[in-house]
């Protein structure tokens, strides 16, 4: 018998340790039961819903990779004309591919119409459930199976896309980014994200035991020391103004968090992999000083 | 619960726990109450929802589910569980 109170049921095929299980339970701890959710193709929709069966213990639908944003728009516009939204909270829950490149026109579209609903973005920083193909949200100088660190190249060549920022400039008026490792922050923005009026984001620090190699024990940890270097600032985003910052107490150098995971482990034996790492402290060192971390 | 099709692909909500994932694991974690001083870090942590808090405000761990990620273990301030090799 399961005993779980949680309405993200266990039996789900997530690896263990997955940060997108992590996600999914605090989103829904946070929302409640009244809420309807949207999860395009990826790794949490397809570990969440092996046919016959489902996790989730609310209402969930899901749509194609790219058109998550345009089915939650219809499930809002659905719920209206039926004089029904009352309190529904309606989430779309999407990955970094599904978000950042291939749904982003529809997502800029649902913003645009300014429907009342909440977009996250679990980003785990590749393509995880095709085999660790790089996106969008793939950090600079990390390897994946479409960015190879060899003799030739030192990994992903451009830098991560600064999505939050993209969704700002639609006019949201709640754009926060949080982390897995910080299930109460997590948990107050997107309860938060839900409760204000119209189209609102939170982006989602999301590390992958499989895709950025770690022992499945430490996903907490990695997500962690991506806030503690200041490589993932963690904000609060209200009508376009930061109005709260999470303050690291104790400043990491990036080599901590890059060297607990193989998808940078080339940096520390490729020649010039110094300079690289030189380049990613400066990456921190400006997100520290930019948002007063 | 029937497999074939039903119309809308509609399934039963919570029903992936007929799937008992506790076989999935190497290691097993074992909680000493003793030393727990019950903060519920650990069952916050845990992404099987498999940490259950009993009537004394302690935990258990369902055993059915656990995969034995070892985040508990990783995460718990006072190092109360600790994760040993499951021989089966
Ligand atoms: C139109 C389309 N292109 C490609 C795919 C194959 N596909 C399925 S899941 C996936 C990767 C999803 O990546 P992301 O959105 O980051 O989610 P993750 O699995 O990493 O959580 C891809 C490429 C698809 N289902 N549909
Ligand atoms: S590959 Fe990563 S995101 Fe996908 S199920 Fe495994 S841990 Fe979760
Ligand atoms: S080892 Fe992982 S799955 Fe098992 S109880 Fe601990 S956190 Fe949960
Ligand atoms: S994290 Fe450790 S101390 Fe806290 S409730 Fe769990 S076992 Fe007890
Ligand atoms: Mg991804």
């Amino acid at each position: 018998m399961n005993k779980t109170t949680e309405l993200f049921a266990p039996g789900h095929r997530g690896c263990a340790g997955c940060c997108d299980a992590l996600a999914a339970k605090f989103m829904l701890k946070a929302v409640g039961e009244n809420c309807i959710v949207v999860t395009p193709t990826g790794c949490l929709e397809v570990f969440s819903t092996p046919f016959p069966e489902s996790a989730w213990n609310v209402p969930w639908i899901h749509s194609l990779f790219e058109n998550a944003a345009a089915v939650a728009s219809g499930v809002e516009a659905a719920l209206k004309a039926l004089g029904r939204k009352n309190d529904t909270k309606i989430m779309a829950i999407g990955g970094d591919g599904a978000t950042i490149d291939i749904g982003i026109r529809g997502l800029s579209g649902a913003f645009e119409r300014g429907h009342d609903f909440t977009y996250v973005c679990v980003d785990n920083e590749a393509y995880m459930n095709t085999g660790v193909q790089r996106s969008g949200g793939t950090p600079f100088a990390a390897t994946t199976t479409t960015t190879p660190a060899g003799k030739a190249s030192f990994g992903n060549l451009r830098p991560k896309k600064n999505m939050p920022q993209i969704m700002l400039a639609h006019g949201s008026p709640y754009v926060a980014t949080t982390s897995v490792a910080y299930p109460k922050d997590m948990m107050r923005k997107v309860k938060k994200a839900t409760e204000v009026t119209g189209p609102t984001y939170v982006h989602v620090h999301a590390p992958c035991t499989t895709g950025w190699g770690f022992d499945g024990s430490k996903t907490i940890e990695l997500g962690r020391l991506a806030v503690e270097t200041a490589l993932w600032p963690m904000m609060d985003i209200e009508n376009g103004d930061i109005t709260g910052v999470h303050k690291i107490r104790n400043k990491r150098p990036v080599e901590e968090y890059l060297k607990a995971q193989k998808r940078f482990k080339h940096l520390f034996s490729i020649p010039g992999g110094a300079d690289i790492i030189k380049k990613i402290q400066e990456l921190a060192d400006w997100n520290a000083d930019q948002y007063d971390l | 619960m029937s497999s074939k099709l039903c119309i809308g692909g509609i399934v039963e909500p919570g029903s992936t726990v007929i799937n008992k994932t506790g076989s999935w694991r190497t290691f097993k974690p074992i909680y000493q109450k003793e030393k727990c001083i019950k903060c519920g870090i650990c069952e916050l942590s845990c992404p099987e929802n498999c940490i259950i808090k009993t009537e004394d405000g302690y935990y258990e761990i369902d055993y059915d589910y656990c995969k034995g990620c070892g985040i508990c273990s990783n995460e718990c301030p006072r190092e109360t569980i600790e994760m040993v090799l499951e021989e089966k």
